[in-house]
């Protein structure tokens, strides 16, 4: 890349310069430590506020001087996703040492009790456990599903065909539905007395159907709705990669007469392996957080609790803010793990391609 | 599929010679299958037109017309637009007079805060998507990774410092909180996948453009930007969808002012303790599923469009 880098000397420690990111983050911290001490919070927030806005100034002016155009372009998201997520969530982080509840004024710092109690305790380690398996089925299962369906359905619509476009509207229907409505609608179609499902297996056998009467029938009903309202999110990725392949690389292969699969695997797979790794991936994150679909469904009847809902009744029902934090962050660096080892797979393979 | 031209092939049932184009023949098979993934949603829109005594009735009634006798009396409804009005104006009590329900304010409610959100979020995202595909920082896989990590965590553990810190600001229950938060809640999914599509476009274009005197901000606006319009387009629709139906961090961060659809459809249909209002919840969310849906429908030919600058992949 032949960006041009301005040559120019950085500043000293101590000179006052508006490119000078190393002062600004010193006097930036040494104020927000003597606001947050000696002034109410409504007032100290926006004072570090301010400093934090000092802070990145300097860092885009020295980011302007000097050609850092990376630095320029991603500092407006690390903002945003600073101050409204990174924030709350080392806030979180730090919560997680002390006992707190919501509903209480005391807070007591406690070390590393709570992740102890999550893992160790009689009672709760165990049901945190159990939740978290329930969590993995339910990845392995939604995810697994909306790829396959999504993959099928974003095949069959990949060739252009009168009225492609009016059908391609209704299958991303569900994607738009509210998940409130669809979630209570489709208590109605598992209802074993007026339901849609039930009328039509009760049409083949005189037994009543009830379709959420154990844990099978409940995992299949959750993963059926969930299933069927994100696998058009995998096919719109799918789709889009499956369109921007070049025509002329397939008449190329009609001319070679390759065979179907290997024109596949040689021609199609390479455009689509990126999104579908990006579907995968969103997909697998949000699976390990499916709870209000459960909360609507069974709520955590028949042994359907995952760990999200868990910990939303932890924290929420229960009030064990801190509790639910150590859970959260024990998640979380399962997700970390399983995340980072998938993305190395994923760099592995397209590196190795 | 033969070469001689047959009879389905002449009226464009079949198509043959021409790579990734079919006829008729395909569309009466994806629209079968269509229709089937359909159906849930149809039912949806068929019981917000339904009267409300029938909207449980044994075998469900599930089509509006006959269809010239082909479906059985016993399956059809008569459809009425009443549910409709309800939304905006019912009686709360049993027998009392209609009062408005306030729901013109929530739809307008969900409609600025979801669509200023995703523009913000589109318009930062692209532009730090660009950043880490083409000027690579030092430890750029960390932030991605980082940023990646803010989606990771279950909503609710985020959700009470935010609630924390927006009543300590004064930030709870405004626009301008629930905005920004929807901004950061977007983010992260604009970047990932902004990131991807420039990371597909061949660079040699952008290089030869630098070479001839194009300025940075040119490169990109005109060049770079063009070629991702379907990326943009597909962004914009995922990130409107998944905001427009967000439910806990509205439900917990707005204010009666700033209420949105999926909060205020929760509390008109399970208030009253009469259990579900079927048909009220059916009518609410027809409406409501009616702007995203012609938003999409207008994109698709973005969305589908595909990367058609003519590039070399890489």
């Amino acid at each position: 890349m032949s960006a041009v880098v301005i040559d120019r000397p950085a500043p000293q420690l101590f000179e006052v310069a508006p490119d000078n990111w190393k002062l600004a983050i010193l006097a930036g911290l040494v104020v927000s430590i003597l606001a947050a001490l000696a002034l109410p919070a409504s007032v100290s927030f926006w004072i570090v506020g301010a400093m934090a806005a000092l802070v990145a100034a300097a860092f885009v002016v020295n980011a302007y001087r000097r050609g850092y155009y990376g630095g320029l372009l991603v500092a407006p998201a690390i903002a945003v996703l600073f101050v409204m997520n990174i924030f709350p969530l080392l806030w979180s982080l730090g919560l997680s040492f002390f006992a707190y509840q919501s509903n209480q004024q005391s807070i007591r710092f406690v070390g590393l009790a709570n992740y102890v109690k999550a893992l160790t305790n009689d009672l709760a380690a165990p049901a945190n456990w159990h939740a978290l398996i329930n969590t993995a089925m339910f990845v392995v299962f939604t995810v697994a599903a909306q790829m396959i369906v999504g993959f099928l359905l974003a095949l069959l619509f990949s060739k252009q065909f009168p009225l492609r476009k009016y059908l391609l509207i209704l299958v991303l229907t569900p994607m738009m539905l509210s998940v409130v409505a669809s979630g209570v609608f489709f208590t109605y179609y598992y209802d074993p007395t007026f339901g849609i499902l039930s009328y039509v297996m009760n049409q083949f056998s005189n037994e009543q159907f009830i379709l959420m009467d154990n844990k099978v029938g409940a995992v299949a009903g959750i993963v059926f709705a969930d299933a069927w309202m994100w696998s058009p999110f995998v096919m719109l990725l799918v789709l889009a990669g499956l369109v921007s392949v070049p025509k002329y690389l397939y008449e190329a292969a009609a001319i070679d007469r390759v065979s179907g699969w290997r024109q596949f695997w040689n021609i199609t797979f390479p455009y689509i392996r990126g999104l579908l790794m990006l579907a995968l991936l969103f997909r697998t994150i949000e699976a390990f957080k499916l709870a209000d679909l459960v909360i609507l469904l069974t709520k955590g009847g028949n042994d359907t609790l995952t760990i999200s809902y868990h910990l939303i009744r932890i924290a929420n029902e229960q009030n064990k803010t801190s509790e639910g934090a150590a859970i959260s962050y024990l998640m979380l660096f399962m997700v970390i793990v399983l995340t980072n080892l998938y993305l190395y797979i994923a760099n592995r393979r397209s590196q190795g391609a | 599929m033969s070469q001689s031209s047959s009879f389905l092939e002449r009226i464009g049932f079949f198509k043959s010679g021409n790579v990734g184009e079919s006829g008729w023949g395909r569309t009466l098979g994806v629209g079968l299958i269509s229709l089937f993934y359909f159906l849930p949603v149809l039912f949806i829109i068929f019981t917000s037109l339904k009267p409300q005594d029938m909207a449980l009735s044994v075998p469900p009634t599930l089509s509006p017309t006959s269809l010239f006798g082909l479906i059985p009396d016993h399956y059809v409804f008569t459809p009425t637009l009443e549910n409709f009005s309800s939304v905006f104006s019912r009686s709360m009590t049993s027998g009392g007079a209609p009062e408005p329900t306030g729901f013109d304010r929530y739809f307008f409610n969900s409609i600025v805060i979801a669509s200023t959100s995703v523009f913000l979020a589109l318009i930062i995202g692209t532009l730090a998507a660009y950043g880490f595909s083409r000027y690579p920082l030092k430890g750029n896989d960390t932030y991605l990774f980082i940023i990646l990590t803010t989606r990771m965590l279950p909503a609710i553990v985020v959700i009470i410092p935010v609630i924390l810190m927006f009543r300590v600001v004064g930030l709870s229950g405004s626009y301008i909180g629930i905005i920004l938060l929807y901004t950061a809640f977007n983010l992260a999914f604009t970047i990932w996948m902004m990131k991807s599509f420039f990371d597909e476009l061949s660079t040699d274009v952008e290089d030869a453009a630098r070479i001839d005197g194009s300025s940075e901000t040119k490169v990109f606006l005109k060049i770079c930007l063009p070629q991702v319009i379907a990326g943009l387009a597909a962004t914009f629709v995922f990130g409107l969808i998944l905001t427009w139906n967000e439910f806990l961090f509205a439900l917990l961060l707005t204010g009666p002012d700033t209420r949105t659809v999926p909060v205020a459809m929760n509390q008109a249909v399970s208030s009253g303790g009469r259990g579900t209002d079927w048909t009220l919840l059916a009518s609410i969310e027809t409406l409501f599923l009616i702007p995203v849906f012609l938003v999409t429908f207008f994109l698709q030919d973005h969305l589908l469009r595909g990367v058609t600058f003519g590039t070399v992949k890489r």
